[in-house]
């Protein structure tokens, strides 16, 4: 099936005004939003920490990437808010009749935030970059299709062709990682094998350019990083203003998450993303006076789960854990460890009933490739009871769980210290199956030695942990289902699938990845859910709601499941203020 | 002072009854969660009713949430449910191997009587309080017996050899002193089993406070011992050829019980204060046995500390447990130096 992807904004005219920069003979702006926007302003953000590089090609951490995500543009984009790939740096594309090739049409005219050019070969320059194993790039795994690296050649000055070793479901969302870096500034510490230590915070702010609505202007050590307005930016609005509308765009540096909240409440931050529903209410709280926007965008695509440690522990001397994964391991034990667990209990009492109870791995924030048809058995002690004894279980006359042996059934779950949320859970869970004569203890763990246990060691018994929010494409998820991956976390390093149902995830999820038609991907994928639900390796618990604030004079404050709140930093602005304004 | 003293002697005793028999006078099991009122505030107790009649026989409404928010709740004005005396309620054991039900006061059921309000899952917390103080307590009780026998052997031995032995025993003390201790507690807590239950937990927690306690107290017997062996009358008696255990036990150890029973109404307080940082940190008792410091832990949280005032109790029962202690030091203190003379 051959798609051909057409614009569906118009180009704006040649020679469009613009607020600053003189705009090249024949620039291809993107013309999009109202245009009823205001320059002006500066927008305050607080990170939880530091930003580590400012490498687009190196930034694995959240802090840098939402740094990055702002100073950065790519080819094709994934609209935030509706989750469709767009046009971007690429005008437009399309795909060859094998599914394996892709044109792409870039703008032309565009220059960098320091003003020089941009044309193919920064293109050519950035995927060399990301592909080249001596830079080690977190892009690298995504531009490796069917275990080959795709190959990129340069048509004419404005035109690329990227080919991939086999047809991939993702081509168009791959491309939506991929920050075009400026061949005329990193060249020479490409060539020289110093990229890795290219751009870090302390590189002067002239020496960074990118293509995104905003340059580096100022770093502060522990404290700031301030961003202004590139006036080289390819977007226009309707009015043929050049985007974006605010002149700065400063990240404080903060603790934690209640740290972030104070700022935010006494005004010295104007927007606040993943705020947990307790801090949310504290927001509410004071909303009438202080007007924030407030905004609950329903569940994310986070899944929180229980998991029990099935690995194979052969080498390992833990025998405590090896004895006990005869329960683990039995399905009618993980049964009836769900069917006991209070679902409701953890949405209202962690959540405040901002959250959704889970019964499977896609939330239903994600609507698209949700399977609807998982069943959703509510709470029955009566059930998880019948399902233990199914298994030989019993009860002594105190209502202690012993097993076939003899061994009373006490585990430990294992939850990260610094997530009240998570300990909240387990605290719930160990009353729930209190009840159906379950000992179970609760161990919060700092999260660095918790992660160490559950990949490395496997000393642990059971954790509370959560997985998602990437993408909405199951293809974000791939390391999780295949048994090989790396986030297969109840049984790691598997060389071949160890249960019947496992090489079924594997067939389909690795199926699902070079079929091209929706409908036939869901399909797959839906089975896939349902494998999942029906085996139970992850207990699903909840999927908590995408929770964000703003000031309540800032415009076009759109916030999405993805990237939350400046994902359309070059839109906002600030509305003129009837009263007299803080700043 | 006479009734001073009193108030604060029956005070202290009236705290320590309260805790000891905590089993008694909670109307609940510590654990026992409530689901549907979480952060419920303290019950209104009331005496006239909505009609504006008059009972004699105190009584709380049922809470009902407010639909409109979390953690607001109304009083359901149809249900009236009075106080009752004796209630059966959840087992406990009074000492162990003696379990009954029989609580001090509670309400009939469904309806729920929570006088300092609930917690985040519904657990009463004056339940919870008063289990959670039988743990710091004794907890602090305890680890200051094992500190202060430490104290008094190593302190009496070092004193009263003198020379290489008391060299050892007090640069020893120094280095105890001198280790920072919070990280090595972390690195402990890391280094043991995860399984560990409450009582084996607790054990930990008083020898670790005793290890690091003796000291301090071990240095001030040890020169008390020092001096009362250089006084005259003992010099005297053991020119007359009193032997050694006689000494000690006649001349030298009494010199040295005014101190001990100061540190010891010091180091409780002290003691109490550690398990809290501790469990604070996360490295005492675990849920859902209550400590005051694990009850206190929840107040790290920004939305805790600034909605739920009721949740700051066991600050509040902490604070009225050290100033009692404090001031039964000086009295002690006072009282001994007058024996002395």
């Amino acid at each position: 099936m051959r798609i051909l992807v057409a614009l569906t904004l118009c180009l704006m005219p040649l020679g469009a005004a613009s607020q600053s920069a003189a705009p090249a003979v024949s620039e291809e702006l993107l013309i999009e939003g109202q245009g009823a926007g205001r320059h002006g302003g500066r927008l305050v953000m607080a990170l939880r920490a530091e930003p580590r590089t400012l490498n687009p090609a190196l930034a694995t951490d959240s802090p840098s990437r939402e740094v990055i995500g702002r100073m950065t543009a790519d080819l094709i984009h994934v609209n935030r808010a509706s989750q469709v790939p767009e046009p971007a740096l690429a005008k437009s594309w399309s795909r060859s009749a094998d599914g394996r090739a892709y044109t792409l049409r870039l703008r032309r005219g565009l220059r960098f935030s320091d003003g020089h050019p941009f044309d193919a070969d920064d293109v050519m320059f950035t995927f060399a970059v990301l592909l080249d194993e001596r830079v080690a790039a977190s892009q690298r795994d995504l531009l490796m299709v069917g275990g080959k690296p795709a190959i990129v050649a340069k048509v004419d000055s404005h035109t690329v062709r990227v080919t991939l070793a086999q047809p991939s479901a993702a081509a168009e969302r791959m491309f939506d990682s991929i920050a075009i870096l400026p061949k005329h500034q990193l060249e020479t510490a490409f060539r020289q094998g110093t990229l890795a230590t290219a751009w870090t915070l302390a590189t002067p702010p002239a020496a960074i350019a990118g293509l995104g609505p905003f340059r580096l202007k100022e770093y502060v050590a522990g404290q700031r990083i301030v961003l202004e307005r590139n006036p080289y930016y390819w977007k226009a609005d309707a009015a043929a203003r050049r985007l974006p509308y605010l002149d700065e765009l400063v990240f404080l540096f903060t603790g934690n998450e209640d740290a972030q909240v104070i700022r935010f409440q006494s005004g010295e931050s104007d927007v606040i993303a993943r705020v947990s529903p307790e801090n949310f209410a504290v927001l509410a709280r004071d909303q009438p006076v202080k007007k924030f926007q407030l905004r609950d965008l329903g569940p994310s695509l986070d899944y929180n789960f229980l998991v029990f440690n099935q690995n194979d522990l052969a080498g390992k001397n833990l025998p405590a854990i090896a004895r006990k994964q005869r329960w683990f391991s039995d399905l009618n034990f993980r049964t009836a460890v769900s069917r006991a667990i209070d679902r409701e209990g953890i949405v209202r009492l962690v959540y405040r009933g901002r959250a959704a109870a889970l019964w499977g791995n896609v939330s239903p924030g994600n609507s698209r490739w949700l399977n609807t048809a998982i069943p959703r058995p509510p709470r029955s002690v009566e059930e998880a009871r019948a399902l233990l004894k199914a298994s030989g279980f019993s009860w002594r006359p105190d209502g202690a769980l012993v097993d076939g042996g003899g061994e009373r059934v006490q585990f430990t779950i294992a939850t990260s210290s610094s997530n009240a949320q998570r300990t909240e859970m387990a605290t719930l869970i160990q009353a729930d199956l209190k009840e159906i004569g379950m000992d179970v203890r609760v161990v919060p763990l700092e999260f660095r030695a918790l992660l160490d246990r559950v990949v490395q060691t496997f000393d642990y018994e059971a954790t509370i942990q959560a997985f998602g929010g990437g993408d909405a494409d199951p293809n974000s998820e791939i390391h999780v289902w295949l048994s090989r991956g790396g986030n297969h976390w109840w049984r790691l390093g598997q060389k071949t699938p160890q249960t019947t149902w496992e090489a079924e995830i594997d067939r389909l999820m690795e199926r699902q990845l070079v079929t091209l038609d929706y409908a036939e991907r869901k399909r797959l994928y839906d089975r896939v859910q349902q494998i999942v639900a029906e085996q139970l390796p992850f207990i699903f618990l909840a999927s908590p709601h995408v929770l964000v604030g703003a000031r309540g004079d800032l415009a076009n404050f759109q916030p999405a499941a993805l990237d939350h709140p400046l994902w359309n930093a070059d839109h906002l602005f600030f509305r003129p203020q009837l009263t007299t304004g803080r700043r | 002072m006479t009734s001073r003293r009193g108030l604060l002697f029956g005070t202290l005793a009236a705290i320590h009854a309260l805790i000891l028999f905590a089993g008694f006078f909670a109307p609940y099991d510590p654990a026992e969660q409530a689901r549907v009122i979480p952060y419920a505030p303290p019950s209104r107790v009331h005496f006239v009713d909505v009609e504006g009649r008059f009972h004699w026989r105190p009584f709380v409404y049922a809470w009902t949430p407010d639909p409109a928010a979390y953690d607001r709740y109304l009083e359901d004005p149809t249900s009236r449910f009075p106080l009752q005396l004796f209630v059966r309620g959840a087992e406990y054991s009074v000492v162990p191997g003696i379990v009954t039900n029989v609580h001090l006061f509670g309400v009939a059921g469904p309806a729920r009587v929570a006088l300092l309000g609930t917690d985040g899952y519904g657990r009463d917390v004056l339940s919870r309080l008063l289990h959670g103080g039988r743990l710091s307590l004794i907890a602090g009780l305890l680890a200051t017996v094992c500190s202060l026998i430490a104290a008094a052997l190593i302190g009496t031995l070092a004193g009263f050899s003198g020379g290489t032995v008391d060299q050892i025993l007090m640069r020893t003390a120094d280095l105890f002193m001198a280790i920072p201790w919070l990280y090595l507690l972390f690195a402990v807590r890391a280094a043991l089993p995860l399984q560990m239950d409450a009582r084996d937990t607790f054990l930990l927690l008083v020898v670790v406070l005793g290890v690091i306690g003796w000291a301090r107290p071990a240095r001030l017997i040890r020169g008390i011992v020092l001096s009362a062996r250089e006084r005259t009358y003992v010099l005297a008696a053991r020119g007359f050829g009193a032997p050694r255990r006689y000494l000690l036990r006649r001349h030298v150890l009494p010199q040295t019980a005014g101190a001990m029973l100061t540190q010891a109404a010091l180091l409780v307080p002290h003691y109490v204060l550690a398990e809290v940082t501790l469990s604070f940190l996360g490295l005492g008792v675990g849920e859902p046995v209550p400590s005051w410091g694990n009850m206190l832990g929840a107040l790290q949280q920004y939305h805790v500390l600034t909605s739920y005032w009721w949740m700051f109790a066991p600050a509040v029962a902490l604070i009225v447990v050290t100033f009692g202690y404090h001031l039964l030091t000086s009295y002690v203190h006072e009282r001994m130096r007058v024996v002395a003379i």
